[in-house]
């Protein structure tokens, strides 16, 4: 019994060592495809990583391209606005804008509408006439220049106007070259 | 005829008191000015009179135009009592009215004056005022009121203030404002208000002891109102668009202003107490300057809803609303006498801007002034004299002229420009 005994240990235990055996046999093997697979991966990883930087790089120059581009647009509507000028001239007693009033407030309108900024437009007028209504003139030709701003698309709200009268002339001295100078709208 | 000044006493806001003093030139008087003497007075009190009280009375008669004064140098005795007077004296020197006087200080300054005429060699009328040592020249002033009055049968002026914009340019081009108040003959200047920012439309409370006026210190036009003997002010309105032309109610409650805050510049109406708004005028037209009639029924503006600038009338009763000017293309700024009936305005022709009065009664419109860039008319309170300002040049001067036109004299500054002068009311006297 004592024998038959052993070799049941011996059976059991060779068994278990077989058992083993193969079980370390098959673990082996796990790792080494789990590591390929790793590698795999990781080089999967670093490929789409590569892949997306330079998608980035990409972009990023097609960016920098567009905003050069808008920054070109932008510089070119800024050159046009201030060829245009910062001042506007009208008639005598009169509001009304002439063509290349106009043509010069597009030129402003075109850089508003490419960038957020607000603008302030101050009206004046000569001496003529009295103070008051001068006033009001004035609040008159800044408004012509704002209604016409707001026709072409600028919000309303980022247009400030104010009437100075005939307070700030910037030509001195009583006759029509003085005169005419001083009849303005002058954007700011 | 006892007469009492009380006096406005004014705060010292500004130390530069020489700055801006107008100096009056007579460029026209009438063709026959009456001759009088105004005799130094005498001074009962310590140490020397404050100011030379005759000299005041003088200069302001000389400025009516109405008067010739005899030159003391001329006279040949100086009398400052009845016993004192030989009429042949003044008869000598064709002088027609003698005034003598005697100032006597006690809590007070209190003249004792009397007129005499001399042709007929007999006392007129004695008058005394009364006022504060600090306002001896306003004390002058009441007294030279008081003689006008007798020889004219109009009350004088002279005891009244102005204010007016002063504006002086520095090197570089910019501009400095300063609100300026001071007596009719432009003595004793006094700044109410001063900086880089445009100061316009300033004028009186029917009580003479407020101003109102329009201030772009706040990079926007805002108006505000200024007690005149303790600086303390208060902002009206600053609503978007103009905040302009305030000018007083007759009874004070209220004041009529100009505001765009609607879309195009409309008369609207402020009630002082409640601070409630009304908005008179309704017209896509420019309506401004307004002025009120002195019974407070209605107001007369400006407006372009013809086309060009005309004076309207708009009833606060009714609020109708009605053409008043038609002659010329462009009648504006108008101000009302305390008559009721002449108005004084800015009226073009030829290209020139001139003061003109209009007669609501006649409808006639007379021009005034030669000048051709003359704005800011304000009529005397006694309704004699129109006060406007002109350019000499590149500078804005004032201007005074009659209503009937006969006299004319200048008030410019020593330095600068002097503009949108306002007359105040009577003083308050009892």
């Amino acid at each position: 019994m004592t024998s038959k005994n052993t070799l049941g240990k011996v059976a059991a235990a060779l068994l278990m060592a077989a058992l083993v055996s193969a079980c370390s046999s098959n673990a082996a093997k796990e790792e080494a495809a789990a590591q390929a697979a790793a590698e795999q991966a990781a080089a999967e990883q670093a490929a789409a990583a590569e892949a997306a930087a330079a998608e980035q790089r990409a972009m990023e120059k097609e960016k920098a391209m567009v905003m050069a581009e808008k920054r070109e647009e932008k510089r070119r509507l800024m050159d046009a606005a201030s060829a245009a000028g910062s001042v506007f001239y009208f008639d005598y007693d009169s509001s009304s804008l002439s063509d290349d009033v106009r043509a010069a407030i597009d030129a402003h309108v075109s850089l508003m509408m490419a960038d957020s900024g607000n603008v302030r437009l101050e009206g004046h007028t000569d001496e003529r006439g009295t103070r008051e209504y001068n006033l009001a003139l004035g609040e008159r030709r800044a408004n012509a220049v704002r209604d016409y701003m707001v026709a072409s698309g600028v919000p309303a709200y980022r247009i400030e106007t104010i009437s100075y009268g005939e307070e700030n002339p910037v030509a001195y001295g009583s006759g029509e070259s003085s005169w005419k100078k001083n009849r303005r709208v002058e954007i700011k | 005829m006892a007469q009492r000044i009380a006096v406005i006493l004014l705060s010292l806001i500004c130390s530069s008191l020489a700055w801006g003093q107008l100096e009056i030139q007579v460029t026209r008087g009438i063709d026959n000015p009456t001759s009088i003497a105004i005799a130094p007075f005498a001074w009962d009190g310590w140490g020397t009179s404050p100011v030379d009280f005759a000299q005041i009375i003088d200069s302001d008669l000389a400025r009516s135009g109405q008067f010739s004064p005899v030159s003391r140098r001329d006279m040949l005795s100086l009398p400052s009592s009845k016993e004192d007077i030989f009429y042949r004296d003044w008869r000598a020197i064709a002088t027609r009215y003698l005034v003598i006087g005697r100032v006597s200080k006690g809590a007070q300054l209190r003249i004792d004056f009397a007129l005499h005429d001399v042709e007929r060699g007999i006392e007129l009328f004695t008058g005394q005022v009364i006022g504060s040592e600090s306002e001896a020249r306003m004390v002058a002033h009441g007294v030279a009121d008081a003689i006008y009055e007798k020889l004219t049968g109009i009350p004088g002026a002279f005891a009244t203030r102005l204010i007016y914009v002063s504006v002086t340019r520095n090197p570089e081009g910019k501009d400095f404002y300063r609100l300026t108040v001071a007596d009719a003959d432009g003595r004793r200047p006094i700044v109410l208000l001063e900086g880089r920012d445009p100061i316009l439309a300033p004028s009186w409370s029917p009580d003479g002891r407020e101003v109102a006026y329009v201030s772009f210190e706040s990079s926007r036009p805002a108006i505000y109102r200024q007690v005149l003997a303790t600086g303390e002010r208060e902002q009206l309105t600053n609503f978007q668009g103009l905040n302009n032309s305030p000018v007083w109610s007759p009874d004070g409650r209220s004041m009529a202003l100009v505001l765009s805050k609607d879309g195009s510049p409309d008369i609207y109406l402020l009630d002082l107490d409640t601070k409630a708004l009304t908005r008179l005028t309704r017209h896509y037209a420019i309506d401004t300057e307004p002025t009120w009639m002195p019974d407070g029924k209605s107001i007369l503006f400006t407006s372009d809803r013809g086309g060009r600038p005309q004076i309207y009338r708009y009833e606060l009763a009714t609020g109708k609303v009605e053409r008043v000017t038609f002659e010329g293309r462009y009648n504006a700024r108008a101000r009302v006498a305390e008559d009721g009936r002449n108005v004084a305005l800015v009226h073009q022709r030829d290209g020139r801007f001139h003061i003109a009065v209009f007669d609501l009664v006649t409808e006639r419109l007379t021009v005034l002034t030669e000048t051709s860039l003359d704005e800011s008319p304000s009529i005397a309170p006694n309704g004699s004299l129109v006060i406007y300002a002109t350019k000499r040049g590149d500078r804005s001067v004032l201007g005074a002229v009659a209503v009937d036109g006969g006299v004319k004299f200048s008030l410019p500054a020593r330095s600068g420009s002097v503009q949108e002068p306002a007359w105040s009311p009577m003083l308050s006297q009892q």
